[in-house]
């Protein structure tokens, strides 16, 4: 189907959808936490955008809400608690530096390239106006994975998790126009839950490990073995030895 | 179904309730007594579906039927007994300091929390609001891993978090698409497509086959991850060694158990309309992985909750590989076994937690003399780990007995790497077992207080059903498989 077919609004439909896959791989570079959190806000915009226009050109009031929670979630509140916390924490001009830009980038290229694939299977079964999005949610789920996995710090795997569920969102927007308002509101208040939960971890973290650099996780593996002696009594207070070439 | 009502409000209540008078000394009693209730309500709703059969509630938000109602009873009753253990554990881990006023309040009101989301999994009849529940009951229990505090107690809960909630967001994703096929057969404007009755009834036989081949594999590893198979295992080990033992108790021998369920039902419903068994042969892969993995792991823990951590991964294995086999015979092995994995592996979990108690550490080389300082404790943990190795009287050995004898019948060369892994795990368990018990004990070793019956009444239990399943219990399990499998064992 040629885009010029289409009418206005499911041109905008798509657009917008192309614009928040772009802000993922912006994410997937941006190794600054400020603009890393931002650039979140503004997915969740164009996300939320999108549902609504969907729920306009296909006459479903009920995806209003879809797009409420969306934008309530996903713009508002997560990066207001992010960027509150990163205040907090003393980090917001912290910046990771990412190893291997080019490379990260060409397997997000690949991962959309992939999510075409997948959706090619079970595209042709909708009849819906969106169904040209659907490869374009996945290929967001993807990435918001491929986030999660490069980078070591704790505030952008938290970014890399909720840009997996908005992917997730999204998918139940444009391939089945959301799901039942009882599985949506359920999802959005365990996300709602996680992201308080990662708040409260950020200031564990910290006070544990001195920063948020979840790389430096070793206690716990199996190639560690013997852990360093455990005398459960006392260790609670004074926190624990530092793992070595840690700043303290 | 009021009766269903009790059951899940009252866990939530007590949750709540807990919330605000937690710290109190009274607390431990509070949550024994929600325990008794909730155990009440599942057992005679329990009897109900047993005499009349599956249950549909007004609005048609919950489901019971023999397989789930057997699991809810089986989480009632080892969150109550645990429950009773945890009161004198949950003191003494006080009057160490290694837990204050507001995080005990924290504990007492997440466990009744926790319960309130496995049943809610259990019992619920839509397959989004099942995966809600799961992810709540991750919820629940992340901030009780990190309960201690320590460095390495935060290590676990951030794995467990971050894993756990990535692995179950596939299952998410596996969701949104089986609600996309399904909405394509059965018309749009309906909202009930996500029922797990409208979707095994009707529409089962024809929801096509590319879209939900696609569901079942995000569906597998999202919920896969949280039954602890292997390549997605690590979170496991480390949640159930660091947080307090009451919720290793739990989250051994009853989340992964509703983990590996809600696997089960996505099956019943990917095998309806595939019509190959592809989606059992994933999980008889995965399962047997898992097992052999994980047996092989037990040989190189040093920590004793990390070692009975690794014991349940391989035992998930084994009834995953169980389900995915399929077939009458193989079906009832695998629910026996799901069965007397929960109450052995929460009993060893108990047990553990007073030795670590009694030695001051989890670690396996100081851990000696058991039973010259406390015999109840040494016998209970040899008793359980002879019984969670499958030894003849006890019921595992029946179990897996009926899942060798399946996967002899049905598949015979995969008969060897299972009896291999028995060997090896066998192995495993017992290189420490020998010293930890009837070791020389270091001086100044004092028995703690410790509350056994928990423990002899699981392990009593494990041993009636090996040696005779009573008569009802055995129909009840022939119920659940005919409903599984198609067919009965008997």
């Amino acid at each position: 189907m040629g885009v010029a077919n289409l009418g206005l609004y499911n041109q905008a439909i798509i657009l917008f959808a192309a614009l928040a896959l772009f802000t993922s791989f912006i994410m997937l570079a941006q190794g600054r936490m400020m603009p890393l959190i931002f650039t979140f806000a503004w997915q969740g915009l164009l996300l939320a955008v999108v549902s609504v226009l969907v729920a306009i050109v296909s006459k479903h009031p009920e995806l209003y809400v879809s797009a409420a929670l969306t934008f309530t979630l996903k713009v508002v509140l997560i990066p207001w608690l992010l960027y509150r916390l990163s205040v907090q924490l003393n980090m917001q001009y912290d910046a990771e530096a990412i190893e291997h830009p080019t490379l990260l980038l060409l397997g997000g290229v690949a991962l959309v390239i992939f999510s075409y694939f997948v959706a090619q299977s079970i595209v042709h079964l909708s009849g819906l106006a969106t169904r040209n999005t659907i490869a374009v949610s996945i290929a967001i789920e993807l990435l918001g994975m491929l986030l999660m996995c490069v980078r070591k710090s704790a505030v952008a795997q938290v970014i890399g998790f909720m840009s997996m569920e908005s992917g997730i969102f999204f998918a139940a927007v444009v391939s089945t126009y959301g799901m039942p308002l009882v599985v949506e509101l359920g999802v959005a208040f365990d996300i709602l839950v996680a992201a308080i939960l990662f708040g409260v971890f950020f200031f564990h973290l910290r006070d544990s490990f001195g920063s948020l650099n979840v790389g430096q996780f070793n206690r716990l593996s199996e190639a560690n073995q013997p852990m360093p002696l455990r005398d459960a009594a006392g260790e609670h207070s004074s926190g624990g030895p530092h793992p070595p070439g840690e700043p303290s | 179904m009021t009766l269903l009502e009790v059951t899940l409000l009252v866990p939530l209540l007590g949750g709540l309730l807990l919330a605000v008078v937690g710290h109190r000394p009274v607390a431990g009693w509070i949550n024994v007594a929600v325990g008794v209730v909730t155990f009440g309500a599942a057992l005679v709703m329990a009897l109900e579906v047993f005499a009349r059969g599956p249950q549909l509630s007004g609005g048609r938000m919950f489901y019971i039927d023999a397989f789930n109602v057997y699991l809810v009873v089986l989480t009632a009753f080892v969150g109550l007994t645990t429950s009773i253990f945890s009161r004198p554990y949950m003191r003494h881990e006080v009057e160490r300091g290694r837990v204050t006023d507001r995080r005990l309040r924290l504990y007492h009101s997440m466990y009744q929390c926790f319960l309130f989301s496995m049943l809610l999994a259990l019992s619920t009849n839509n397959l989004g609001v099942l995966w809600v529940a799961m992810e709540l009951a991750t919820l629940t229990t992340v901030l009780l891993v990190s309960l201690y505090r320590t460095p390495e107690a935060i290590e676990a809960a951030w794995k467990y978090f971050i894993l756990c909630g990535v692995g179950i967001a596939q299952a998410l994703f596996g969701t949104v698409l089986i609600y996309f096929a399904a909405e394509n057969k059965l018309g749009a404007d309906r909202d009930d497509t996500l029922l797990w009755t409208v979707l095994h009834g009707s529409a089962g036989a024809n929801l096509d086959p590319a879209v939900i081949t696609l569901a079942f594999v995000f569906l597998l590893v999202g919920y896969g991850t949280k039954v602890g198979l292997v390549p997605l295992h690590n979170w496991l080990p480390d949640a159930h060694s660091e947080g307090p033992t009451p919720m290793s108790a739990v989250l051994s021998g009853l989340l992964l158990n509703v983990a590996l369920y809600a696997l089960v039902r996505v099956k019943m419903l990917v095998d309806a309309s595939l019509h190959t068994n592809l989606a059992g042969h994933l999980m008889m892969g995965f399962g047997l992985l898992s097992f052999t993995v994980a047996g092989l792991f037990l040989h190189r823990q040093h920590d004793v909750k990390r070692m009975f951590s690794y014991s349940s991964i391989e035992h998930m294995g084994l009834i995953t590989f169980g389900f995915g086999m399929g077939g009458a015979l193989a079906t009832f092995g695998a629910l026996l076994h799901m069965t007397v994995h929960s109450l052995t592996k929460s009993a060893i979990f108990i047990t553990v937690g007073h030795a670590c108690q009694l030695a001051g550490t989890q670690r396996i080389d100081q851990i000696r003399g058991l039973i010259r300082t406390q015999p109840a404790i040494g016998w209970g943990l040899l008793i359980g780990t002879v019984a969670i190795a499958g030894f003849p009287p006890f019921g595992v050995f029946i179990s897996e007995f009926l899942l060798l004898m399946a996967t002899m019948k049905s598949w015979p060369w995969l008969t060897i790497p299972l009896l291999v892994g028995f060997g090896v795990a066998f192995a495993g368990l017992f290189r420490h077992m020998q010293r930890m018990v009837f070791g020389e004990p270091p001086p100044k070793q004092k028995p703690v207080e410790a509350n056994m019956l928990p423990v002899v009444v699981h392990l009593l239990l494990v041993l009636l059903l090996g040696l005779a399943i009573p008569g009802f219990l055995s129909r009840w399990f022939e119920q659940a498989t005919v409903l599984i499998s198609g067919a009965s064992p008997l």
